[in-house]
């Protein structure tokens, strides 16, 4: 199946990430070199295996419900973009 | 001194013979003369580094230095560090200084050991040539014309030019072996879950793993000692008691059964490499080891699987890059949606930006059971060839990479010869192993060979024992570039 130059506009869309026609078009050539590659896995029959999402075997744990980080607010907001009064400011969302 | 083994440099401190002061000042003057031309780090900090000397060395004059107490190491630029600038590699965080460590920071800074500074690196760690950074290529000390290999390439190029005697790296798949083997280093990818990744910028969750990379065999077990542990903040992070990862190593390996996977020596290996790799398991038969033919046949699907699987994972942890809390964001743009769109586009290179397409077209709806789904179940049969395998034999040997380092600009046209950099390595990492690069050669034009080492889960140290008894009798991993000294 062949990818199409609506495809990419259509995941790049989907990853926030903008992308002019020249772009699209350079994602399009190089990705359809990958997925020529990524291709190959059709060729194995896989209806009897169970998927594997990870290395081990872990059941998350949890933990005592106690705080244990105090407000580090002041410090993380040092290295944003742009706040004020506390908050991260974005253009406007609602009229 | 900058010549000497982490295991050397801790007997001088221990001895008196230096400070951490001083061992400091002579990593950093070499640093200042030579990452110009190499391009290993992206950040130093002098006066950063020699508060941390002078702590070491307080302690020492206190009574209560560790083994590593004073001795320098280097952090790929991919764990954040309270205080040091944290870029990944990429325009998207060239601004990002940490507000906190990395647990394999907090643990190094713990022992005592001192920040030389933050290597250079792939974008987010996605390459095999270190040429995607931001922050511009690593070249390697063996060819400035060659690449270092990736993506801890600054980590690699800066312990082989003696820049640092060890450094931390990251292999999601294969970024720690591959460019230890090109740069004529050892590098070691723990099992996953043994060393924590909090403060670590995430790239694939489920392959992520942290490890040493120095010198010797010895010195990544005298490193891996200090990086791994549990950490409750890590939800992967495994419960295990702490061991002594260089216990083993005088342990002879007489009877040592090596795994030698057939796909592992088929098309795509180049003569040299081959020959290398061949010569380094007739010495360890020659050691008593006996040699055992196996087979790994979903391997050659390992790299169409890992670029759906990574890619896939890739596009979710990067999905927090979005210019509102740090890191880049447009100066111009029209909402918040052009500001999340031309933030990301302005913020990744090239080589992000493919991976997170992938990942989202993988993950996307129509797609997701052929792609993502589908690669997963052969996951399981790619760890399943191993588990096989390791009923047959105690390690599997075999080469690091297909080639030796190769020149820069080579591979950059097409993504697909790049990813296959990687064909021997991807493997461990889908089935969460540990896998190790040594030194075992060179090719005719002088540049390092790898021998990679694969483990059955947990076994570390007989691993390290497997190397270090080959480097107690033969010297490639104590050459050095040309002009280092």
């Amino acid at each position: 199946m062949a990818l199409t130059l609506d495809d990419v506009r259509r995941a790049a869309h989907l990853a926030r990430i903008a992308v002019d026609d020249a772009e699209a078009a350079g994602a399009l050539a190089q990705l359809t070199l990958v997925f020529g590659l990524i291709e190959q896995m059709q060729a194995v029959d896989v209806s009897d295996i169970a998927p594997m999402s990870h290395a081990q075997d872990l059941v998350q744990r949890l933990r005592e419900d106690k705080v244990i980080e105090g407000n580090q607010r002041a410090q993380f907001q040092k290295i944003a973009p742009e706040v004020e009064g506390g908050l991260y400011l974005v253009p406007k969302v609602i009229e | 001194m900058s010549n000497a083994t982490l295991k050397e440099l801790s007997a001088n401190l221990a001895a008196g013979a230096c400070s951490s002061v001083e061992l400091s000042h002579e990593f950093i003057n070499k640093i200042n003369n030579l990452n110009k031309s190499l391009g290993c780090f992206i950040t130093v900090d002098a006066e950063r580094t020699l508060v941390q000397a002078r702590a070491a060395d307080a302690r020492r004059a206190a009574g209560s230095a560790g083994p590593l107490t004073g001795v320098p190491l280097a952090h790929k630029d991919i764990f954040c560090a309270d205080g040091w600038l944290t870029t990944c590699g990429s325009r998207m965080l060239s601004n990002f200084v940490a507000p906190y460590d990395a647990h394999v920071v907090q643990r190094c800074n713990d022992a005592g050991m001192v920040t030389l500074g933050k290597t250079n690196m792939d974008e987010f760690a996605m390459g095999s040539s270190n040429e995607t950074s931001y922050f511009g290529p690593v070249r390697n000390p063996w060819n400035l014309e060659t690449v270092p290999g990736g993506s801890s390439g600054g980590s690699a190029a800066a312990v082989a030019a003696r820049l640092a005697p060890a450094a931390t790296g990251t292999d999601t798949g294969g970024s720690i072996r591959q460019p230890a083997a090109l740069t004529g280093i050892c590098g070691l990818k723990p099992t996953y879950g043994l060393v924590s990744r909090y403060g670590m910028i995430a790239f694939a969750s489920s392959l992520d793993q942290a490890g040493p990379m120095a010198r010797t065999a010895e010195d990544l077990g005298l490193l891996l000692n200090v990086m791994a542990g549990h950490d409750p903040r890590d939800s992967t992070s495994l419960e295990r008691p702490a061991e002594d990862y260089n216990r083993d190593l005088a342990r002879p390996v007489a009877g040592l059964r090596i795994g030698l996977p057939k796909e592992f020596f088929a098309t795509g290996l180049t003569p040299d490499v081959q020959r290398a790799v061949e010569a380094a398991i007739t010495e360890y038969k020659k050691l008593g080891a006996t040699l055992v033919d196996i087979s790994l046949p979903n391997m050659e699907l390992s790299v169409p699987v890992y670029y759906v699987l990574a890619p896939a994972e890739a596009s979710s942890n990067l999905s927090r890059f979005d210019g509102v809390r740090y890191g880049h964001r447009a100066a111009e743009y029209t909402d918040l949606m052009d500001m999340y769109k031309r933030s990301r586009a302005e913020g990744f290179g090239a080589e992000v930006k493919r991976r997170i397409l992938i990942g989202t077209y993988v993950l996307s709806h129509g797609y997701y059971d052929a792609y993502y789904i589908h690669a997963q179940k052969l996951r399981r049969l790619i760890a399943q060839d191993f588990t096989k395998a390791f009923k047959q034999c105690d390690v599997i040997m075999g080469p690091t990479s297909p080639t030796t380092a190769f020149r820069l600009g080579e591979k950059s046209a097409d993504p697909v010869q790049m990813y296959l950099s990687d064909i021997y390595t991807i493997a461990v990492n889908l089935a969460g192993l540990p896998g190790m690069s040594i030194p075992c050669g060179f090719d005719g034009s002088s540049l390092p060979v790898g021998l990679q080492i694969i483990g059955n889960y947990f076994d570390e140290a007989r691993m390290l024992n497997v190397a270090h008894q080959y480097q107690l009798v033969t010297d490639w991993h104590q050459r050095t570039p040309p002009g280092v000294k």
